[in-house]
């Protein structure tokens, strides 16, 4: 089954600060009710964009004008960690966000946004900061990300940009798609449940 | 050299390695319920495919169940939505299902190992971060996204990518009125939240030895509060033991031979690790969460950190206590509590409910506080209430109800309101996790939940325990 190609994203950023960025923040367990995930996007970190209403300065960036139609999110470190809720990378990018730049990301996180074709690249400590730094001086900044080239450019910086090699290429050739994959030789899948004895009642010889 | 548990079970389980450089991982026990799966049922549909293992799927009713008023249909429609599209789907699909009214529904990872459906060795996977309980068993439970069941419920296959393995030596006796809760919260409040990503964590030394499968559970539960997204402990006596007799474990002879192939399972002596992390479990003491993330905590003698002390954590510290409400350097004992709350798949387990009453009883709740008991199956409820241990909460003041996820998280009618202060016995404290977005959660062990309910404010039950023990 093939997936659309990512192998560069260009679009300007919105940084988001703070480490240890929960999935419960970025969308409240209340909006999982639902068995589809229609309309997410208008309840991304609802219950903070509610409690930094108000004066412009202390605006959620997300509510920031500034950054409307941004493209990329800029984060700190272990973003989207807590619960497994896929609804998190699905509201983001329903939001209209293509990649996610920042120090670290929580694993589940991580494989989650990969299987819905939401890139996850990490960047120095220093480097997210300066990024961070130059986007909010300059919001209509243009950012291009190369996962190929494995560089973030704009206009007067540069710097590089990291992500496993496994996702680099799902995302490069179209293989983020998994299932696909997955059951392309469901015989061998077979066979290891056919060797595994927990799987056979463990009848016979362990 | 040895290896260690992972390392055989993931090697076990390979199917081969795709063109992306992921392992194809078969999956032997697949475990649903109605919150992180009608997405992925619906791309099946799609594409029309079917379920590859409906032998190895299993499904229930947790997350949005209501725990007081279960009469069809809900008076919450979406939640009402939710379980009638899981009960099509399980139809449609020839899955199995424990559905409302079902003697064995409750909180996915509570029946999973009660029902023997989790054994040592398996590959297990859940649209749930806290299937790392199941690592309890020796087997690699694995949290996953809602497009990840689509891949296991159409291939009984995951793509993954491998991990390390840090083992977590937990040596020494813990004291009356400590428990495992205490040690998984000291081990992500060193380690930190993130300190467990890209790692499996082995728990091993003579304290985790001596636990019992359901304090065994609570240690691996919280490992994805540390990063980790796999925890688990090496199976031993106290695992088969628990196992044998129970409804899919296997019986007589086969149950035998899964002995020998489950103790081959677990790692060998010479193995290598990644990491190695010795914790005393002698100078535990109790612990409570004071922020907005599990590894915000401190013993409950200590004091909530000030902003100035925190150093590069300063700005993390300064937001925690902001919502919090709290003032930094004040003592964590004697803080006022609105709600008690003893539940989830950390602490919900008949052993839990069994603490919790042993505090509670002959005393009441305060009256400023609401408490409620939520046992995390229907099978421990019905325990539980065969022991009494209903009756002991319901004369101190306490609600009892059916088992649900509840209030761990704001998915059902059990929410904080406004900015209530709840002393709870989940896994989560982050902000709005208990269903109101100013809503303050206090994260400890059930026992030290029932002493809160009881005095109405944080207290150390090591207090109480020894009370108890002059009586
Ligand atoms: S009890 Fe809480 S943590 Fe456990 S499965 Fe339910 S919602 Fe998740």
């Amino acid at each position: 089954m093939g997936a659309q190609k990512i192998a560069r994203i260009e679009g300007t950023a919105l940084p988001m600060r703070g480490d240890d960025v929960d999935t419960d923040r970025i969308i409240p367990a209340r909006f999982l009710r639902s068995v589809t995930f229609d309309g997410l996007e208008d309840h991304l970190f609802e219950d903070e964009r509610a409690g930094a209403a108000g004066a412009a300065a202390s605006r959620h960036p997300f509510d920031n004008p500034q950054y409307r139609g941004a493209s990329i999110v800029l984060v700190n470190r272990n973003f989207g960690c807590g619960s497994s809720r896929e609804h998190a990378p699905q509201a983001l990018q329903r939001w209209g966000i293509r990649a996610v730049l920042g120090e670290s990301f929580s694993e589940i996180f991580f494989g989650n946004s990969l299987m819905i074709g939401l890139a996850c690249v990490t960047a120095a400590p220093e480097h997210v900061r300066e990024l961070m730094t130059r986007v909010e001086a300059q919001p209509a900044v243009r950012l291009r990300l190369d996962l190929q080239a494995g560089t973030c450019t704009l206009d007067g910086f540069s710097c590089p940009i990291a992500l496993p090699a496994h996702a680099r290429d799902a995302l490069t050739t179209g293989a983020w798609d998994t299932t696909g994959l997955l059951l392309e030789r469901y015989e061998e899948v077979d066979a290891v449940g056919q060797r595994l004895p927990y799987v056979t009642g463990f009848q016979g010889r362990a | 050299m040895g290896k260690t548990l992972l390392q055989k079970v993931w090697d076990l389980h390979t199917v081969r390695t795709l063109p992306t450089g992921q392992t194809q991982l078969f999956i032997g026990l697949h475990l649903v319920h109605e919150v992180t799966s009608p997405q992925a049922f619906d791309a099946l549909r799609a594409r029309g495919w079917r379920v590859a293992r409906t032998d190895r799927t299993f499904a229930t009713v947790d997350h949005i169940v209501p725990t007081r008023e279960r009469a069809r249909p809900f008076l919450d429609l979406l939640a009402e939505d939710m379980i009638a599209s899981l009960e099509r789907n399980c139809r449609e699909f020839g899955i199995r299902l424990a559905g409302l009214d079902d003697s064995r529904q409750g909180i996915v990872h509570v029946i999973g190992p009660e029902l023997g459906l989790t054994q040592p060795g398996m590959t297990i996977a859940c649209g749930d971060s806290h299937t790392s309980t199941h690592g309890a068993f020796g087997a690699v439970a694995l949290g996953i996204g809602t497009s990840q069941v689509r891949d296991v419920l159409a291939s009984q296959c995951l793509a993954m990518e491998p991990m390390k393995v840090r083992r977590i030596r937990v040596t020494g006796l813990l004291s009356p009125g400590v428990y495992a809760k205490d040690v998984i919260l000291s081990i992500i409040n060193r380690l930190g939240v993130g300190g467990g990503v890209g790692y499996a964590y082995e728990y091993a030394g003579d304290t985790i030895e001596r636990m019992s499968m359901d304090e065994r559970m609570t240690i691996c539960n919280m490992s994805i509060e540390g990063g980790a997204r796999v925890g688990y402990v090496n199976p031993d006596e106290t695992t088969f033991q628990y196992l044998k007799g129970r409804p899919f474990a296997p019986e007589g002879e086969a149950f035998d031979r899964a002995r020998a192939w489950w103790q081959a399972i677990a790692s060998d002596r010479d193995a290598r690790y990644d990491d190695d992390v010795v914790l005393r479990a002698g100078e535990q003491a109790p612990v409570v969460t004071w922020g907005v993330n599990p590894g915000q905590s401190v013993p409950v003698t200590g004091r909530v950190p000030t902003e100035r002390a925190a150093g590069s954590d300063a700005k993390a510290v300064a937001d925690a206590l902001g919502y919090m409400g709290f003032k930094g350097g004040e003592p964590v004992a004697g803080m006022k509590i609105d709600v008690a709350f003893i539940g989830s798949c950390t602490n919900s387990r008949l052993s839990d409910l069994r603490e919790a009453a042993r505090i509670v009883r002959g005393h009441r709740v305060a009256p400023h506080v609401n408490a409620l008991v939520v046992p995390g199956s229907a099978s421990v409820k019905r325990a539980a209430e065969q022991e009494g241990l209903d009756q002991i909460f319901r004369d101190a003041g306490f609600e009892w109800r059916g088992a649900g996820c509840s209030m761990c998280l704001g998915m059902n009618p059990d929410k904080l309101v406004g900015p209530q202060v709840c002393a709870s016995s989940s896994n989560r404290n982050f902000k709005g996790r208990q269903g109101s977005p100013t809503g303050r959660t206090l994260l400890m062990s059930p026992a030290m939940v029932a002493a809160a309910a009881v005095a109405g404010e944080i207290t150390d039950v090591r207090g109480l325990v020894a009370e108890q023990v002059e009586a």
